[in-house]
């Protein structure tokens, strides 16, 4: 995050910058998404990515998991924020630490001669990933594991001809039997 | 159940929610819902001459009755123009039911005529918008619309309603069936939180309990509550510019506004507090100056219904999150419980700090020196002041430099009786907004405090006060300078004045008339008051012209970036001052 140029808050965000992740259950309506990430934009919060998709047919409920950073302070302010949003049901964050499960998905497309192609299958057998389309000059193949291990893969098997990258954001669980309390903070 | 149209949908709603005014202007894609207000008699229209005036007009009505204000208004440019009322509405927690036509749903995205995405637009401005697309839905969205405007925190909703479907017919849904269903989160007060706050205030040496709007929203009853609280512990009170009324302002107990054009002796007992009670404010940057040298030495309670305010600007020591009245209802019967007689037993306590406070009042922070010539900016004020306080008067402004005057000289002894743009600070706000006063209020005395920069914003809505013969005053304070930027050029660019001046101001007398208004010009002071009269006497919308000192400036005032206790009380004081880089840069 920039310093803040205003001197009304001059030394006021001393705190570190943590990387956290969001998970917002929202109500599945039209312009719900723009209503979540215009709030970011709008108050100057950062967005490093953003995943959603319905997980609730019944109850018509959608999971954003938004990727941020921002001192502990920041943070608790976007969420209290994202709860005064009117179609939106709880709210939880996390730090990016051990006590919590991430995952991500990447698609990867490769074309390359005979030859690249064999050592690029190499790579991708190495790392287990699945392939879903092969040609006699290309392949496709599905990888999910942590941001982390996803950036190795990828560069890795960049020599050898990558001719598409498709990547979603991290997934975000807590680890154990907690749940989060829905409406827990929510004043309409 | 028969099955009714869109459009008579929309106003049964209204009728059930007891919708008596509706501000609006008509068009293109909003006429079937025109046309159905002839059959509801109780309903009246109140057609302003530009949609801002309404929006500002039902925030009036709002603000002055407790009810939510109604605005109808067409798509596109009808709907543009609404925005920056909305946003007034959305800083100061003024509820507000907008609803606007669109074009019919088949043209939705083809650039139609008339067509802007009112919902985009207006989504960061409002507390909730909805674009219905479905006629079945629109009784459950017109409903949810005045639940969401005036509960919890309050403010505008939009909803925006496509010509199409206010011809399309569905059955109508009882309002009962609706809020029933809403999922209401009732916060529960703390009853450990309330132990040690009561606590706190028992061993409290220099308390001061600094109120907000938010005790005006919350209702008569809190304003009541507010005035037991600071009778049973003897505290000095000071308040934001939005709380002014809830408590006496001719009270001993009562110090003055707070906050950048505060009075010494509020900003200095803020500073030196050792217990500061925070009741439905938000710590705004008008009233907080320097964050980091905020209130060094205080233990902070803050009580407020939006869990976003805590902790947002100022880190608090206890908080507690709801409706004043409620929470202040809680923590009365807690402090007596415990403390039973404590006034008596306190008085000694914070006897030491009463006479360091009234050491600040000493300085008479407000005087200014009335000469025989030109008319100051304040002591017209005071003299309307003077001329209107034994009669219930109701006062709103514009924005800059008569706005400050009015909350430093004007002293309201009840809540919704001051009307001013806060949070946005939306010059052309005040006569519009006194228009919405004046219907909520029939009878009453209401004062536009103006500019003559702001009054020309909106201006044109002296043509609806004279249509519904609405006898508002508007009291210009006329310095011929965007008073309050040309005080900022004056202590923060050199006296550069950058087009601060407005070189061909009408004669707002002759405008009066051509308006069908009526037209009163005070230049000196000794007039001033038999004109004021004058003006009161009229039972016809008054534009008032007082001609005032063209350079007087703004006092106490702190600048960018300073603390509550490094004040500007005089000009002397602001030749000395030096503003830093960084406070230059703010607003």
């Amino acid at each position: 995050m920039k310093k803040s140029l205003s001197a009304y808050s001059e030394a006021a965000t001393k705190e570190e910058l943590e990387r956290h992740i969001m998970v917002v259950w929202v109500d599945n309506e039209a312009g719900v998404l723009a209503r979540v990430s215009g709030l970011f934009s709008g108050r100057g919060y950062n967005i490093e990515s953003l995943t959603v998709a319905q997980v609730d047919e019944e109850k018509n409920i959608s999971r954003i998991t938004i990727v941020t950073n921002g001192t502990n302070s920041v943070i608790e302010q976007i969420k209290a924020q994202l709860l005064k949003l009117i179609p939106v049901y709880k709210v939880a964050s996390f730090p990016v630490d051990d006590k919590s499960i991430f995952r991500e998905l990447a698609l990867i497309k490769v074309i390359a001669d005979k030859k690249n192609l064999e050592k690029a299958k190499e790579i991708c057998n190495s790392y287990k990933a699945q392939y879903l389309d092969t040609t006699s000059t290309s392949f496709i193949v599905e990888f999910h594991s942590t941001r982390r291990e996803i950036d190795s893969f990828i560069k890795e098997l960049k020599p050898y001809g990558i001719a598409s990258v498709a990547r979603t954001g991290p997934l975000a669980m807590a680890k154990g039997a907690e749940i989060t309390e829905t409406n827990k903070g929510k004043v309409i | 159940m028969s099955q009714i149209t869109g459009a008579e949908i929309v106003f049964k709603a209204f009728a059930d929610h007891g919708v008596e005014y509706i501000f609006g202007y008509p068009g293109g894609a909003i006429l079937p819902l025109y046309d159905e207000l002839r059959n509801h008699k109780k309903i009246k229209h109140i057609l302003v001459r530009h949609e801002q005036g309404a929006g500002h007009a039902a925030e009036g009505y709002a603000r002055s009755s407790g009810k939510p204000g109604v605005v109808l208004v067409t798509s596109g440019p009808g709907a543009t123009n609404m925005v920056t009322a909305l946003t007034d509405a959305y800083m100061d927690s003024i509820p507000l039911v907008c609803v606007t036509g669109q074009v019919p749903t088949h043209l939705i995205g083809t650039d139609a005529f008339q067509e802007c995405d009112t919902t985009g637009i207006t989504r960061p401005c409002t507390k909730h918008n909805w674009l219905v697309k479905n006629i079945k839905d629109l009784p459950i969205i017109m409903h949810k619309a005045f639940h969401i405007a005036t509960s919890g925190r309050p403010g505008p909703v939009l909803v925006d309603i496509p010509k199409d479907i206010q011809f399309q017919k569905t059955e109508y849904v009882k309002k009962e069936d609706v809020i029933q269903k809403i999922n209401k989160v009732v916060t529960e007060v703390e009853s450990s939180e309330l132990d040690k706050i009561v606590d706190l205030i028992y061993k409290s040496k220099k308390p001061i309990i600094y109120s907000g709007g938010g005790v005006v929203n919350s209702g008569d009853k809190a304003s009541a509550l507010l005035h037991d609280l600071v009778r049973m512990t003897g505290f000095p009170i000071t308040s934001t510019l939005q709380g002014l009324g809830a408590f006496p302002g001719d009270d001993q107990q009562f110090l003055g506004m707070l906050g950048m054009h505060g009075t010494y002796e509020a900003n200095n007992a803020m500073h030196d507090c050792d217990l500061m009670i925070n009741i439905g404010a938000r710590f705004d940057d008008r009233i907080t100056g320097k964050i980091d040298k905020f209130s060094p030495g205080s233990k902070k309670i803050h009580i407020d219904i939006d869990p976003s305010s805590i902790n947002k600007i100022i880190k608090v020591d206890h908080a507690i999150v709801g409706d004043v009245e409620n929470v202040l209802n809680k923590l009365i019967t807690v402090f007596k419980k415990k403390y039973p007689n404590f006034k008596n037993s306190n008085k000694e306590n914070i006897s030491e700090w009463w006479k360091q406070i009234n050491k600040w009042r000493e300085k008479k922070c407000l005087s200014f020196v009335q000469g025989k010539k030109t008319i100051k900016p304040q002591y017209a004020i005071e003299r309307l002041y003077e001329l209107t306080k034994g009669q219930d008067t109701f006062i709103t402004t514009e924005v800059g430099q008569h706005q400050m005057w009015a909350a430093q000289y004007y002293k309201f002894n009840k809540p919704k009786r001051w009307m001013t743009s806060g949070g946005l600070g939306t010059m052309g706000f005040g006569l519009p907004a006194a228009i919405g006063v004046q219907l909520a209020n029939p009878g009453k005395l209401v004062v536009d405090v103006a500019g003559e920069a702001s009054i020309l914003m909106n201006i044109q809505e002296l043509s609806t006060a004279v249509q519904y013969r609405l006898p508002v005053k508007i009291f210009i304070i006329n310095n011929q300078y965007m008073g309050m930027v040309r005080q900022w050029q004056e202590l923060l660019h050199e006296k550069n004045y950058a087009e601060s001046y407005t070189e061909a101001l009408p004669d707002f007398v002759k405008l009066a008339e051509a308006y069908g208004a009526v037209g009163i010009r005070a230049t000196t002071p000794d007039e001033l008051d038999i004109k004021i009269k004058q003006m009161i006497k009229s039972d016809k919308p008054v534009l008032f012209d007082c001609v005032v000192d063209r350079v007087e400036n703004c006092f106490p005032m702190i600048p960018s970036g300073k603390a509550h206790n490094e004040m500007i009380l005089s000009p002397e004081d602001e030749k000395e001052t030096k503003i830093s880089k960084a406070g230059k840069t703010l607003v």
